[in-house]
């Protein structure tokens, strides 16, 4: 028999730990002597308060999506993808390969393939962890840190020797071309006479995360391969059992890990800077694992759990600008959400589930 | 590469591989007993600023290394609550203690001097100075030998010292004591620990606190002795590429050492001379960057010799049945 209702293991445990979370973070603010109250309503104003705010939230919640997406997709068939910042930067250089050196006719047709290159070399990337994983049994969280450190590595060096142009000083790239520019937020919804800030980031990409999460939740729990997944996340030897290759079925699950990651570079290389710099991603492979965490891996959950971080970046950039807190109070927020919807996950549950059984048993 | 220059870039690999075989160590004890340990980057990290931030309000350098390894502590007893009372994951636990331990840093560091997030920088008397060895100044003109004595082996600040002492002690505690025989059972076998009536619980509660005061030291290494005052991620990856050491030695205290200053000489070589030449082909700088990390996938990888962790490491001890 189930300790406690679904529902509770689904909603109420992650609200309990975000509340612990979002409570400690207040006491941080105080401790800081600024007002938590004010603190917040100046979050809300600067993230959601305005179609400007909102283009942020989303644009950072479209990266986190993708991120998200990527360590669930991990997570279901047990493996800690910790590698997504890595996988996001080489897939980063994909986009940049495909934008820069392919004369596109048309965005919609360079979207395609940026997203397709974005995802090869994010796959690509996670291929090598994934396979000493299968094979060879080598931890993969200790493989894709490792490899985060050898992408920092190898885009530094394209950057600076290969894809610099030879007049610049700044390790980045050339910018990409007026016609793989992706329509923003405010171009696409002027058409239908809804007014949306210019200046805000947002775009196209954010539909395509969109379609990745329903993507993904079809992938998992409607088809056969999401199924030999989730099987193998549960237990080797019963996946085993059923006739089911765990070598396979991890390197599946890690190229499509890494393919997730990667192409969050269609939002933050091609949407945003339209140019490749040195940490474009800017830690949000690591936010993934916050986000799938605190949406329990599931896509729609993902999907939320971006929205409240790309809130709380867009807020905390906010905070940074017109209070004494630094925008590092987020980093906080965002380790105490890791730490309590994740590691200290046992002692939200194991309370509440006493407090279940002890209703279950006045009620029989 | 002339003699003197050998001699200095030795000198600097002593200095930076110093942080990573403290935290090789600590990573060492605690992964031991069965506690993976991800977050050795985030405790020297919080170490590395109150050890700084104290010794430059009080002037006194001991008492900056007290600090910092109070704090360190602090976060390696989060990280005991949540992998031992909590039997939570402790990857996950160690992954935000990272993030913890950088976004408090610059908080607490912003609040405290304003200074955009570092602590001022320390005068001589809030750092670790130099010890100068018996007669080095005298023997200084010997040829070889007299650069070795003087340049290479004195002249390093009172971390450095003991982070090498800590090498052989810490090879007496793990093969030699009753501790560490219980401690390394604890690692492969809690049950049979357990069943042998010593507790599991408190094996890996010492064991993540040996490596809480180790990173402890190393934090405060690299804010007072090896820099002079805390910047933001002043650790920069050390605390992986001591988690790396770890593999690459495949969980031993002397290879630890080996594998830190084949390490710190990568380091010292990278700083030293960006591009090497070696005769037609170009190594850039970047492959030095990259090569501890490429060396430990290979290791892990299995292809030259097998990296077999503790056999518990990871798995929280469980006592009912």
């Amino acid at each position: 028999m189930e300790k406690m209702p679904k529902w509770a293991d689904v909603v109420l445990i992650p609200l309990i730990s975000l509340i612990l979370a979002a409570g400690l973070s207040a006491l941080v603010i105080l401790a800081i002597g600024e007002d938590p109250v004010a603190a917040v309503k100046l979050m809300v104003d600067g993230a959601l308060g305005s179609s400007y705010g909102w283009g942020y939230t989303l644009y950072y919640a479209t990266n986190f999506m993708f991120t998200g997406l990527a360590v669930a997709v991990a997570a279901h068939a047990g493996l800690f993808n910790i590698g997504g910042e890595g996988q996001a930067m080489l897939g980063g250089l994909g986009v940049a390969v495909i934008c820069l050196f392919i004369p596109w006719p048309h965005w919609t047709i360079a979207l395609l393939f940026a997203a397709l290159g974005a995802g090869l070399f994010g796959a690509a990337w996670a291929a090598i962890p994934a396979y000493l994983q299968a094979k060879r049994g080598s931890h993969i969280v200790i493989t894709t840190i490792m490899f985060n450190f050898i992408a920092a590595a190898v885009l530094n060096y394209v950057l600076v020797n290969v894809l610099k142009p030879p007049s610049s000083m700044d390790p980045a790239s050339a910018r990409f071309s007026e016609a793989v520019h992706l329509p923003t937020l405010h171009e696409l919804l002027a058409p239908l006479g809804i007014a949306f800030s210019k200046s805000a980031p947002a775009n196209v990409s954010l539909l395509v995360a969109i379609a990745a999460c329903l993507v993904v939740w079809l992938l998992i729990w409607r088809t056969s391969l999401g199924f030999e997944i989730r099987a193998l996340g549960k237990s080797e030897a019963g996946a085993r059992y059923a006739g089911i290759s765990p070598v396979k079925i991890t390197m599946i699950a890690m190229l499509i890990s890494g393919a997730l990651a990667g192409m969050m570079a269609v939002n933050n290389v091609m949407g945003e800077a339209e140019r490749l710099v040195l940490n474009a991603t800017e830690g949000a492979g690591f936010i993934g694992i916050a986000v799938a965490l605190m949406g329990r891996n599931h896509p729609f959950g993902v999907f939320l759990a971006a929205i409240l971080f790309g809130f709380l970046y867009q807020g905390g950039a906010e905070l940074a600008l017109w209070t004494k807190i630094p925008r590092e109070l987020i980093v906080v927020i965002q380790a105490l959400v890791i730490l309590f919807t994740g590691a200290l996950d046992n002692m939200v549950r194991i309370p509440l589930e006493k407090i279940f059984l002890a209703f279950r048993k006045e009620a029989n | 590469m002339d003699f003197l220059t050998l001699i200095q870039v030795l000198d600097s690999t002593v200095r930076l591989a110093t942080p990573l075989l403290l935290a090789c160590l600590a990573g060492l004890y605690s992964e031991r007993a069965g506690i993976f340990d991800i977050g050795l980057e985030g405790k020297m990290l919080m170490a590395a600023f109150f050890s700084a931030a104290i010794a430059a309000t009080t002037g006194n350098v001991w008492l900056g290394l007290l600090a910092g390894i109070a704090s360190s502590l602090v976060l390696a007893g989060l990280h005991g609550v949540a992998s031992i009372t909590f039997r939570g994951n402790q990857l996950i636990s160690g992954v935000a203690i990272n993030f913890l331990a950088a976004g408090l840093t610059v908080l607490i560091a912003q609040d405290w001097f304003k200074q955009g997030g570092r602590t001022p920088s320390l005068l001589t008397s809030g750092r670790f100075g130099p010890i100068t060895f018996p007669f080095a100044e005298e023997v200084k003109d010997v040829p070889i030998f007299g650069p070795i004595y003087s340049e290479l082996l004195s002249g390093h600040s009172i971390l450095v010292y003991l982070a090498f002492l800590a090498v052989p002690a810490t090879w007496w505690v793990l093969y030699r004591s009753r501790f560490g025989l219980r401690l390394r059972a604890v690692g492969e076998n809690p049950a049979a620990v357990d069943t042998a009536g010593v507790s599991v619980i408190g094996l890996r509660y010492a064991a993540v606190a040996i490596c809480g005061v180790l990173c402890g030291i190393a934090g405060a290494y690299l804010a007072t002795a090896l820099q002079a005052g805390f910047v933001k991620d002043m650790t920069a990856g050390r605390g992986f590429i001591a988690l790396a050491a770890l593999i690459f030695a495949k969980w031993r205290p002397w290879q630890a050492m080996g594998a830190c200053l084949l390490f710190g000489l990568l380091q010292a070589v990278a700083l030293r001379f960006q591009n090497i030449e070696i005769g037609p082909i170009v190594v850039p700088v970047q492959v030095m960057d990259a090569l501890p990390y490429i060396l430990t996938v290979v290791i892990l990888a299995g292809f030259v010799g097998k990296a077999i962790p503790p056999k518990a490491g990871g798995e929280p001890y469980v006592k009912e049945r």
